[in-house]
């Protein structure tokens, strides 16, 4: 399995290096720095100069891919390009195109991020697992009709709705918790609990009736009749058997994104003005700072990277009959 | 003078592709055999009515002119509004806009305005310039003169139903005489179900003929920040959205085929590099994905302003981009489902019958392959619908979305978003929005449910599930 391993993570590298390539493609190419110098210094009455000036500050007045005016190792070394993706690799990332230090701003925000998305994250796993259960439980009977009815109803509305509707209910109208803000601490709990029963209650839908499918899927097979053949309760059948077997596709594919989960959600923390790596994104991407995107997009795929190799470890945990090599 | 901007080219080649498709299949009992299965589904039916509904407007809104204002030396010369057909056809609607906010069906405006009469200041709520405009005294005729004009646009559409409903059953009624087929309809005896279909159509009459008959006096939904009437926006929102969910497929279908069966059946160092591909665009967080490259568009688009001739031109090229876009990180998953089967497909027997006789490769990927695959395109292609509709908003909230002067969901719930916070609160424009969002996104789940049901050879087991999680390890 170690084997296994190693070669998984040198499998990575490749794909690490193709995801700044095309992120290079994407920010140099396509626009060169001179357009983004103008962007950043504002379109009109923009000088020569000033375009220069803001290159050299931010080290974008380099040859994008090689240099021929150096000759040697310098030929490739001394471009963008390679200032400004090989450091990633070694987790620098530099500095934000207003100066601060986006490892730092990325240290104090991972905590925030996480505070919502994990509880999100586990509570809806067991909401979604529980409600799942029930519908399969009764399968076939109204319980489940109706319950799949609501899914799809829950499903067909728009995220925004549950924030905006979930906001103006419980923040403005009923006062029970301040409408947006974070304080760190044990404070944290009131500004935290909103988003994170909304974020349960958005991905209710479309998770309960997916996982639903499994649990039918699960029912279906030949040891569930056996066991009842054997004379097994249909309670104990469903709770001991059924449940077991059906967790193991459910927890082996909600692994791939507990590593992501620290990049929180871009649309829930800028409605709630969390501090958190997501309007940390959002406010990149709306002041078109392209140091701080690339960095985001770089640590995404390292994490989800990480992720798929967390699903197959946890694929032989789950299931000893699977082998890694 | 016609414009025909490029999503108004694809929108409308593809509705010929689907006429052209649906008349080759009609000939064909294999391939109109789950087509019949999906007509069975009463929920399935019943949202096909819906979403045909919509689709109408989407295709009248697809219809773009450009106005002659005038003729200068013998050359006309166009205004630089581009128009469509659905635009001529509410044309009061959208010449009626306010100064600002009103509420819905409301005479007065939302916020008090100074007005001098006679010398005297005073601060009233001032008339609206078009709703109900035709009243003499609103508080007292408001309410009847709503209720009259609503009464009467609903017997119109029950008359207008009844046609529809008539012709049906005459075409229904093979020598049974009108009134037997008329109740086997009625009773819902019928193979599709007729009687589910057309009371779902007289809801949607009785609820669309009183809204269009009273939006040239009202503002159904009310106006929104510079007064133009919500009713409007929200449909003319619809053709954005369904753009949005069609094209963004239309685009990655080609590529999600090509390569997905070149992976799996030709394998070897090809299958590597696709693989390697699709993992790549993968491990990128979509959204990361989709602002990266929408930014980078921004930037050209706004380096080269002399690309467009008009406003709408630039609007539409965006959002052909952003439908490229969305397909590009869309076509992923597609792929590897489609890999998938054609590893499976390769080892099956008439495949390897066929190898065995020299057929060409070529003509085993386009003769055996592609058709045993199209049933996994068709049911992710209609699956991804309502996800596509739902991302624009989201996208457009983040500002990574379509134009912001492009008329859609996602923009309208981007500028009414702090309207919630305003005091009395402004609710029309986002209730309008969510409105017509979920009736547009739950028909498409519906039907995506019915032809899934009816394509996918394994619902038939217990299984409903169609697509495989994550990566294989």
């Amino acid at each position: 399995m170690i084997a296994y391993l190693i070669r998984r993570l040198l499998y990575a590298v490749p794909i690490l290096v193709g995801v700044n390539l095309l992120t290079f493609a994407l920010f140099f190419v396509v626009n060169t720095p001179d357009d983004m110098a103008r962007i950043q210094l504002g379109i009109k009455r923009v000088t020569p100069d000033a375009i220069h000036n803001w290159k050299v500050a931010h080290g974008y007045d380099k040859p994008l891919f090689y240099n021929p005016g150096e000759s040697g190792a310098q030929f490739f070394t001394d471009t963008i390009f390679f200032e400004k993706s090989v450091p990633m690799f070694r987790f620098e990332f530099g500095r934000s195109d207003d100066g601060r230090d986006i490892a730092q701003e990325i240290e104090s925000r991972a905590g925030p991020s996480l505070e919502i998305a994990l509880p999100v994250f586990v509570i809806g796993m067991m909401a979604n697992v529980s409600f799942a259960l029930m519908m399969a439980f009764f399968r076939a009977t109204l319980v489940d009709v109706w319950g799949v009815v609501l899914c799809v109803a829950a499903m067909s509305i728009s995220s925004l709705f549950y924030i905006i509707g979930g906001q103006f209910l419980v923040a403005k109208l009923w006062h029970w918790v301040p409408i947006s803000g974070f304080e760190a601490g044990t404070s944290s709990l009131k500004f935290v609990i909103l988003p994170v029963v909304i974020g349960v209650a958005s991905g209710l839908g479309s998770g309960a009736r997916w996982y639903r499918t499994i649990f039918l899927e699960e029912v279906g097979k030949d040891y569930v009749r056996t066991a009842k053949a054997k004379g097994i309760s249909e309670v104990r059948v469903f709770f001991h058997h059924v449940l077991r077997n059906g967790l193991i596709p459910i927890l082996t594919g909600a692994v791939v994104i507990i590593p992501s989960l620290f990049m929180g959600s871009l649309i829930m923390e800028s409605f709630f003005g969390i501090p958190g790596l997501g309007s940390y994104t959002l406010d990149a991407i709306n002041s078109q700072d392209f140091a701080i995107v690339r960095s985001m997009v770089f640590i995404g795929s390292v994490l989800y990277i990480i992720g798929l190799m967390l699903t197959d470890i946890s694929y032989t945990l789950a299931d000893p009959r699977i082998r890694l090599q | 003078m016609v414009v025909i901007l490029w999503t108004d080219g694809l929108v409308f080649l593809l509705l010929g592709l689907i006429l052209a498709f649906a008349a080759f299949a009609s000939r064909r009992p294999h391939l109109s055999l789950p087509w019949r299965r999906v007509g069975r589904s009463k929920s399935g039916m019943i949202s096909a009515v819906i979403l045909l509904c919509l689709i109408s407007i989407g295709l009248l809104d697809s219809c773009h002119f450009r106005t002659q204002i005038a003729i200068d030396k013998g050359k006309p010369i166009y205004s630089v509004e581009v128009l469509s057909a659905f635009d001529a056809l509410v044309k009061t609607m959208r010449d009626h806009t306010e100064r600002t906010y009103s509420s819905p069906f409301s005479a007065y405006a939302f916020s008090r305005e100074t007005v001098v009469s006679d010398g005297v200041q005073s601060r009233v709520y001032p008339r609206l310039r078009y709703g109900g405009a035709n009243l003499a005294d609103p508080d007292k005729e408001r309410i009847p003169d709503i209720l009259k004009r609503s009464l009467v646009a609903a017997l119109e559409g029950i008359g207008t139903w009844a046609l529809l409903g008539g012709i049906l059953v005459i075409s229904l009624s093979r020598g049974k005489g009108f009134i037997g087929a008329a109740s086997t309809v009625l009773r819902g005896k019928t193979e599709i179900p007729w009687h589910a279909m057309l009371g779902t159509l007289l809801v949607i009459f009785l609820i669309a003929f009183p809204a269009f008959a009273l939006s040239s006096h009202y503002h159904v939904f009310g106006t929104d920040k510079v007064g133009q009437d919500v009713f409007y926006l929200a449909l003319k929102s619809i053709r954005t959205g369904l753009v949005i969910g069609t094209l963004t497929t239309l685009v990655m279908l080609p590529f999600a085929i090509f390569l997905g069966i070149m992976a799996g059946y030709l394998g070897g160092w090809l299958d590597d590099v696709i693989q390697y591909l699709y993992t790549m665009l993968n491990s990128i967080p979509a959204v990361l994905l989709i602002a990266a490259s929408v930014l980078m568009m921004q930037v050209y688009i706004d380096a080269h302003p002399a690309l467009f001739e008009t406003m709408a031109e630039r609007a539409d090229l965006r959002l052909l981009f952003l439908c490229m876009i969305l397909g590009m990180t869309s076509w992923t998953g597609l792929c590897r489902l489609l890999r998938g089967e054609a590893l499976k497909l390769r080892e099956m027997e008439y495949i390897l019958a066929a190898q065995a006789f020299g057929v060409s490769r070529l003509r085993i990927v386009t003769r055996h392959i592609l058709p045993n695959v199209m049933h996994i395109v068709l049911i992710s292609v209609v699956m991804e619908f309502s996800s596509l509709v739902l991302a624009e908003a989201v996208l457009s909230y983040v500002g990574v979305g379509v134009d912001p002067s492009m008329i859609s969901f996602g923009t309208m719930i981007n500028s009414a978003r702090l309207e919630m916070a305003r005091e009395p609160m402004v609710w029309w424009p986002l209730a309008a929005a969510f409105v017509f969002m979920f009736a547009m996104v739950l028909s498409a789940n519906l039907f995506a449910d019915a032809v899934r049901d009816a394509f996918d050879p394994r619902t038939r087991v217990a299984s409903r599930r169609i697509l495989p999680e994550k990566d294989e390890a």
